[in-house]
């Protein structure tokens, strides 16, 4: 146990998880490597996003536990927890008026208390925040009058300032065109790399998975199906089994990493072929 | 930059605090205006006593009239101050409603305690009509009190939930809205006159007496939601997110509900049913100041309580020398003005 | 991605809703006849068949032709009305909270009459009618106008706020009159209370057509209303006139809701409950919540009004009272229950 919590920053023993009276997870062994980036993808309704939650300490485990390092989640306080770990849900809304400033300078409510309520870091920690998100020129902006990509990069400012090692993000991508979505998954790589964070996130993306993801976690039904380097996970018969999706696995021409490549009905084998070989 | 924050650090204290730089300048403004409402409004009626001589009377100065120290002191002045704290105290529960439920049309009636005060006192008022005036207060505080924890708890099932809170306060107004109509419908034609003038919402001779029962309730528990106001603040963003920024959600959504409910139901108890205070202050104060609840709430509370001493000013004025209750005023003009600001905020 | 599954289970449903029907109609008839016997003085089934066939002019038999029956139909068609007012209300504005009240219907056919009376006199049941239509008429109308002037036109939300209120402004003024005027008070307080006692049949003739057409309209549009509770947007991407099936919808709830309280006060309640135990039964699809929303209001409204007359004897409570009391509770027990969120 004590020779694992260096390594995994968070570590589910037996854990299973139900979401309005149905059980979602079942008894899961799951490990996240410190300072790497796990990513879990798997179908709708797979129990991704509840395991992100579990993680989270969002929902309350029927059985199991979750550790954060070698301490028992549901033994520590939820403030003391926040101070260690951010999470952001997916689709979060914010009161009408509510200027990213005032939503970022949230993110430090963990470490704050009743006389003191913006320090000098926690200045210190929103102006980083911002600024690593490019979002200082919209600060005094209410959120209703900014774009998608522009909000959920508040949000993700948000939750950086909370300043935590490890951080949940559930699909940080969503409603994002594809130049987002590349900036805020390189944001988040960058912290990953610059300041070893513990990066857990869900995604949609196979491909985006595979070129950001250490660690790969394909859930299926409430299980794991497979984890590990996306090189071993991602593969034709894992897509098959997973996603029930026919698919060819190549490798990346930018990065190297697999590439999934769906069939489908309409391209069959030859476009496939025949798009590779531009 | 279009808006910045003031910041307090006092030099070598373990404190800081932070507000938006509007705030100062309207909390100002807004006291300086009721002092202004109030003045005016201790000197009208039957018998004028001029500005000066209020504050004089008030200041206890001597005065050119020897009866305006009866007049300002017993009869007029703790009827307006009761029109200031209720006013505040029902835009404070107003601002804690909509910023729990993230509902920006609730108000504190979402709980019942409007319609369980007015069931205690209606029933008083028309069933024993004897009963000393000065205790229906007490009695119509009970009747929230009860409401408002019948409905808390039968709301809750392993978790508060804001849907489920609203539906059985709803199904509680139902009972005890049609009892009271009960009251209304068979009881004694001249007891019911008076109970309309109560359900309305009046502060018609109120007295140091219900001044002093209620200020303890306003003082105690706006203190407290003041110093809440950082957790309104993450509670406002959601459930989810509130939990992961580590805010032991039940308990201070517990707390800030008690804080609601007993501000509410301790302004109604003393002043009766004025409505839209509690719906429409914190709309106006976010439109000074913005969401931010430290800010937002002295302001919101300043705000209902210049409503309620104006209001109550005009029920006197309009109809002169029928006394129109002020709740009535702040739902005529109010109701418009509401219309009037969504749906201008809607088309910009 | 279950369209396909849930049609089938539509169809499949079909017949078992179709018999559920049948089976409420029984039910309600029952209800009527046990509306017409009971009371004050209870009256035997025979009785009230031989003072519907073969009239004697027997006390009563009086009692069944001239009290009974008038405000046993009342009490059916009002509670009919109301509860499907209720319920298209609820899908128009997919708010669940929704009911004829929002519209600010209530209110204004309540200020119309006290008005009347603060300043006409009026006294007569029949003259109160009149302008309680034309007071819920004129409130729908405003709020529907309110509701269009906010940004996005006429959305739910804006019709909600709007509705709120008109509403809280209307009966401020009421309540006004009543506060000035003891007399005004004193004259209207029942009819305010919402009852269906001492309605004469003449009454309901005048105001039946209203609530016919409104019914049928009601009826017609149930499939237009699941699609467009399904949300505007795709409703329109449907192929639906959202604009004309709102304001159709609009008439039909002036009719139905204008016409119920024109007849019996304002009576609050069955319109917000029965849609939701209905749905609750036989899921989403307004074809079939329509009648059997219909159905069950009837049903509430008649024995909420026997009630009205058992509760305390001889006394008679009005039945816009003894029906929160008795529904109120139950609706808190489907709360707990139903809403997991």
């Amino acid at each position: 146990m004590i020779t694992e919590t260096s390594t995994y920053a968070l570590t589910t023993r037996k854990l299973t998880l139900a979401y309005e009276g149905k059980v979602v997870i079942e008894s899961l062994d799951l490990a996240i490597p410190t300072g790497k980036i796990t990513i879990l993808v798997g179908p709708n309704g797979c129990g991704k996003s509840t395991l992100l939650k579990g993680l989270g300490r969002l929902l309350k485990p029927i059985q199991g536990v979750v550790y954060l390092g070698s301490e028992s989640i549901a033994k520590l306080s939820t403030k003391v927890i926040a101070q260690r770990l951010g999470l952001l849900p997916q689709g979060p809304t914010a009161p009408e008026g509510l200027t990213v400033k005032d939503l970022v300078s949230q993110g430090r409510y963990p470490h704050q208390g009743w006389l003191q309520q913006w320090s000098k870091e926690d200045e210190k920690q929103v102006n980083w925040a911002l600024s690593i998100t490019q979002m200082q020129e919209f600060a005094h902006l209410a959120l209703d009058n900014l774009s998608g990509g522009q909000r959920q990069r508040a949000w993700i400012a948000m939750t950086l300032a909370q300043d935590t090692e490890i951080l949940l993000l559930d699909e940080p991508t969503t409603y994002l065109d594809l130049a987002h979505q590349m900036e805020i998954l390189d944001l988040l790589y960058d912290l990953n790399q610059q300041q070893q964070r513990t990066i857990v996130m869900v995604l949609h993306d196979l491909n985006q998975a595979c070129r950001y993801g250490d660690h790969l976690v394909a859930v299926k039904a409430g299980t794991i199906y497979d984890q590990g380097h996306p090189t071993q996970v991602m593969t034709a018969k894992m897509v098959q089994e997973v996603f029930d999706l026919e698919s060819r696995i190549v490798s990346d021409p930018v990065a190297g990493t697999p590439l999934c490549i769906p069939i489908g009905r309409k391209g069959g084998m030859t476009s496939v072929v025949s798009c590779l070989n531009v | 930059m279009k808006q910045q924050w003031l910041i307090l650090r006092p030099p070598g204290l373990p404190m800081s605090f932070h507000l938006d730089h509007r705030v100062p300048g309207i909390v100002v403004g807004l006291v300086i205006a009721t002092f202004v409402a109030m003045v005016v409004s201790v000197g009208q009626g039957e018998y004028y006593v001029p500005p000066v001589a209020v504050i004089r009377t008030v200041l206890g100065l001597e005065t050119d009239n020897p009866d305006y120290a009866f007049i300002v002191m017993t009869l007029r002045l703790p009827r307006t101050l009761v029109a200031w704290g209720v006013g505040m105290g029902l835009a404070i529960a107003g601002t804690i409603t909509q910023g729990i439920t993230r509902n920006p049309l609730a108000s504190p009636d979402i709980v019942g305690v409007s319609d369980g005060a007015s069931l205690a006192a209606v029933t008083l008022i028309v069933l024993f009509p004897g009963f000393p005036t000065a205790l229906i207060p007490l009695a119509a505080f009970g009747g929230a009190l009860t409401v408002a924890v019948l409905v808390y708890l039968l709301a809750w099932q392993g978790g508060s939930s804001s849907v489920r809170l609203i539906l059985v306060g709803v199904g509680f107004s139902l009972i005890a809205g049609s009892l009271t109509n009960l009251m209304v419908t068979f009881g004694n034609i001249y007891n019911v006159s008076q109970a309309l003038v109560w359900l309305a919402g009046s502060v018609y001779g109120r007295s140091w007496e219900q001044l002093n029962v209620f200020i303890p309730w306003l003082l105690g528990f706006g203190c407290l939601s003041l110093v809440m106001s950082r957790d309104l603040n993450v509670l406002q963003l959601g459930d989810q997110v509130a939990r992961s920024l580590g805010s032991p959600l039940e308990l201070k959504r517990g707390l800030l509900l008690l804080s609601g409910a007993a501000l509410a139901g301790s302004a109604v108890a003393t002043a009766g049913n004025i409505r839209f205070v509690g719906l429409m202050a914190p709309h106006l104060g976010r439109q000074m100041v913005g969401p931010s609840h430290e800010g937002l709430l002295p302001v919101a509370a300043l705000t209902g309580g210049f409503v309620v001493v104006v209001a109550d000013l005009l029920g006197r004025l309009l109809f002169a020398p029928i006394e129109l209750p002020c709740g009535l005023i702040t739902a005529i003009v109010g109701a418009p003005y509401f219309l009037y600001v969504l749906i201008r905020d809607r088309n910009s | 991605m279950s369209t396909i599954p849930q049609q089938r289970r539509l169809l499949r449903s079909a017949m078992p809703l179709g018999l559920g029907l049948v089976l409420g109609v029984g039910l309600l008839l029952f209800c009527l006849m046990a509306s017409v016997g009971l009371g004050v003085a209870d009256i035997s089934p025979q009785t009230v068949y031989q003072a519907l066939t073969a009239f004697d002019g027997s006390t009563d038999q009086l009692i069944i032709r001239t009290v009974r029956v008038p405000r046993s139909i009342t009490a059916l068609l009002v509670g009919g009305a109301v509860a499907v007012a209720g319920a298209m209300m609820q899908g128009l504005t997919r708010n669940p909270l929704a009911d004829p009240g929002i519209l600010g219907i209530n209110a204004g056919a309540a200020l119309a009459v006290v008005g009347s009376v603060f300043w006409l006199g009026t006294t007569s049941l029949s003259v109160y009618a009149g302008f309680a239509l034309l007071g819920a008429a004129i409130a729908a109308v405003t709020v529907y106008a309110l509701g269009s002037l906010g940004k996005g036109g006429l959305t739910p939300l804006n019709l909600t706020i709007a509705g709120a209120a008109f509403q809280v402004f209307v009966s401020s003024v009421t309540m006004g009159i009543l506060i000035l005027s003891q007399r005004t008070l004193a004259e209207i307080r029942f009819w305010l209370a919402g009852s269906v006692a001492g309605r004469d049949l003449d009454l309901v003739v005048q105001v039946l057509p209203y609530l016919v057409v409104g019914m049928v309209i009601a009826l017609i549009m149930g499939k237009q209303l699941t699609t467009l509770s399904l949300g505007e947007d795709i409703a329109q991407g449907l192929g639906q006139k959202t604009a004309w099936i709102k304001v159709t919808a609009a008439v039909s709830i002036i009719l139905l809701a204008g016409g119920s309280v024109a007849i019996a006060g304002p009576i609050g309640f069955v319109g917000l409950i029965v849609p939701h135990i209905v749905r609750f039964g036989v899921g989403v699809d307004y074809r079939w919540i329509l009648p059997y929303s219909a159905i069950l209001g009837a049903i509430l409204l008649l024995v909420a009004d026997i009630g009205a007359r058992l509760i305390i004897q001889p006394q008679e409570l009005p039945v816009g009272l003894v029906m929160p009391l008795l529904g109120a509770p139950f609706f808190i027990y489907l709360t707990r229950w139903q809403v997991r969120r």
